[in-house]
């Protein structure tokens, strides 16, 4: 097809040269009222069919209006969303959410991939939070298989997630900071972060994508002294977050650039199945940590914050009350610490110790069968969740009873999260629109997969 | 089959839910792993479940994702299910009872089809779109059902069986090569 042709056939795009054009925002004169509707979030008030004028601006023309392209190489957009936006002036209209800029198939790379090599791929969807996504990971595996991990390996677990989840909140808190205006906390936000990343590549050599937690256990016990480096951390952040208190939270810029803006009721919410933080900002204590307890969540005592007016200032002061909470959650974890193994000793899953493999046959065979072909997993399907800094991530795993993943299917928070953003975005003003990127929290290597 | 049992939950006591009040007749499998319970609506029923679920307190459809089951007919399915290529799968959860429910629709062998979930449960508009994408499985009265990952003029769902995954020849040294 010519140029030419391409054009007269599709005259009223905005942008013929990049032919991506039904992913994009349509002018308004193309665009039908159910779509109007969907996209300027009227779609929650459709109640059926039924949809509500008011919440429509039909009267607009395509020449009061303007549509402009936010990303995908925004710095503000944390990654390579690209936002189409209707403008009435500084307002937004509507909004659409174009995705898959960063889309890597990795749930195609995962099907390839054995059980044992698994854990390398997922650890890479959302790189702010590698430990939970490995963790959602092993778990579903472990379920499939119905190996027994230890106990020890169970608490390590929840004292790396908690880290983790802690250093994937500092990370938050830096840039949405910076979105803002405060460099200050960008610079706060990763210094503190560091402390996290210089505890995990102690533990597992690796400061992010870690490949620690894996089917059967944790590849590694921790270093000798941990505690000593646990205690540090969690007195230098809880200090600390005291201080992002004083330095934002009665901050009357930031306030005002927060309190009230971006709103969500608890209904809309759930209807778009929005989960984490955005669902707890507007009162629902839904934690999969409290709610459905996996590891040992029910043996420790922590609080779910929730928030009131679902709004951006919520979703702030709820991360930061988080952090704390996770911080409750670690010392708790130091304080309980069983002793044993940090690794199932089920030869069919956990490869054997260097030294067994020099002088037994069977530690030769397993290692190599292990290495080799990977271990065979029973035929079956399942899905298990675990709570992520983002909301709940799942994982869809369907098994031909073979050595690698017939179909693994990662449910990520950040994907369902988006969906948000036109309802948020309505009526905000184009510098609130960076504020709700920010608040909403995608990681795009999680939305795009 | 008015109550369905979720089985012993791993506290130990077992819970009955009540029947949706409007489930059609969709087969039910109680099984371990399929979370509390899992249902095998054929395509007609499964709008019909969604509602039905939703009436019942489901107040959040989690997921919706594909699977081509190409190399796989001989699955287990209960009995009174034909298996298909294309199976979509959806995860209901419910805040409330603290339950997960997990449909499985049996979506078709050449062109797969199911009715969209998104007047009920809006929330399954992207993962919709994102099946859509992967599996080229369509879903009646989506609103905008174009890709969300994949460039718009791309061809063929990358997630299909028989797409393949593409592969870097490697030349070894002593090969003796076209030169």
């Amino acid at each position: 097809m010519s140029e030419d042709t391409r054009i007269a056939k599709r005259p009223d795009r905005l942008t013929v040269e990049t032919s991506e054009g039904a992913q994009e925002l349509t002018r308004r004169g193309d665009t039908g009222s159910d779509q109007l509707g969907r996209e300027v979030g009227a779609v929650l008030r459709l109640d059926g069919v039924t949809l509500d004028p008011r919440q429509i601006d039909y009267e607009r023309h395509d020449d009061e209006t303007m549509i402009i392209n936010m990303g995908p190489a925004h710095p503000s957009t944390h990654g390579v969303l690209r936002l189409m936006l209707e403008l009435d002036g500084e307002f937004v209209l509507r909004t659409k959410v174009v995705i898959g800029y960063l889309h890597t198939g990795m749930e195609k790379t995962g099907e390839n991939l054995s059980y044992v090599q698994g854990a390398t791929n997922v650890t890479r969807m959302d790189y702010l939070s590698p430990v939970i996504n490995e963790l959602s990971y092993s778990l579903t595996v472990e379920k499939l298989l119905g190996v027994e991990v230890p106990e020890r390996a169970t608490w390590i677990r929840m004292l790396m997630s908690e880290l983790n989840r802690v250093s994937s909140h500092l990370v938050w808190m830096a840039t949405n900071g910076m979105d803002l205006g405060s460099t200050s906390m960008m610079i706060y936000g990763l210094r503190e972060r560091e402390l996290i990343l210089a505890f995990f590549e102690k533990t597992a050599g690796l400061r992010l994508n870690l490949n620690y937690v894996r089917p059967g256990g944790v590849a590694a016990d921790l270093p000798d002294g941990w505690e000593d480096d646990i205690e540090v951390i969690c007195n230098t952040i809880e200090e600390r977050s005291y201080e992002y208190d004083q330095l934002l939270t009665g901050q009357p810029i930031f306030r005002n650039r927060l309190v009230g803006v971006g709103a969500i009721t608890a209904e809309e919410a759930l209807a778009l199945s929005l989960t984490g933080p955005l669902l707890r900002s507007t009162g629902v204590a839904w934690d999969l940590r409290r709610s459905m307890p996996y590891l040992a969540y029910d043996e420790v005592d922590f609080d779910v914050v929730v928030g009131t007016y679902g709004d951006n200032f919520d979703r702030y002061a709820l991360r930061l009350n988080e952090i704390r909470e996770s911080i409750r959650i670690i010392r708790q974890c130091v304080e309980k610490m069983p002793s044993g193994d940090y690794r199932s000793q089920d030869p069919k899953v956990t490869p054997p110790p260097r030294a067994r493999i020099g002088e037994s046959m069977e530690a030769l065979i397993h290692h190599f069968k292990l290495f080799t072909e990977g271990f065979h997993v029973p035929a079956g399907e399942v899905y298990s969740a675990v709570e992520s800094p983002r909301g709940e991530i799942g994982c869809y795993m369907v098994s031909d009873g073979g050595p690698k993943p017939y179909r693994i299917h990662v449910r990520a928070p950040s994907f369902t999260n988006l969906q948000a953003m036109p309802l948020l975005m309505r009526g905000a003003s184009m510098s609130d629109a960076i504020t709700m990127i920010s608040t909403v929290d995608p990681v795009l290597g999680e939305v795009d997969r | 089959m008015d109550t369905r049992s979720s089985g012993d939950r791993e506290d130990g006591h077992a819970e009955v839910i009540p029947l949706p009040p409007l489930a059609p007749p969709a087969v039910l499998v109680e099984d371990a792993l399929a979370c509390d319970a899992a249902f095998f609506p054929t395509p007609e029923q499964y709008a019909d479940l969604a509602i039905a679920l939703k009436a019942d307190g489901f107040e959040m459809c989690v997921d919706v994702c594909g699977v081509d089951y190409l190399e796989h007919f001989d699955r287990y399915v209960p009995e009174g299910v034909t298996p298909t290529r294309f199976e979509v799968v959806a995860n209901f959860l419910s805040l409330s009872r603290k339950l997960r429910v997990r449909v499985r629709v049996q979506a078709g062998n050449e062109s797969p089809r199911v009715d969209s979930l998104f007047h009920v449960y809006p929330g399954t508009e992207a993962p919709e779109r994102e099946t859509f994408d992967m599996f080229g499985v369509l879903f009646g009265g989506h609103p905008d059902l174009t890709r969300i990952l994949m460039p718009e003029e791309w061809e063929g769902h990358p997630l299909r069986k028989d797409y393949g995954v593409g592969h870097v020849p490697i030349q070894f040294k002593e090969s003796p090569g076209p030169r």
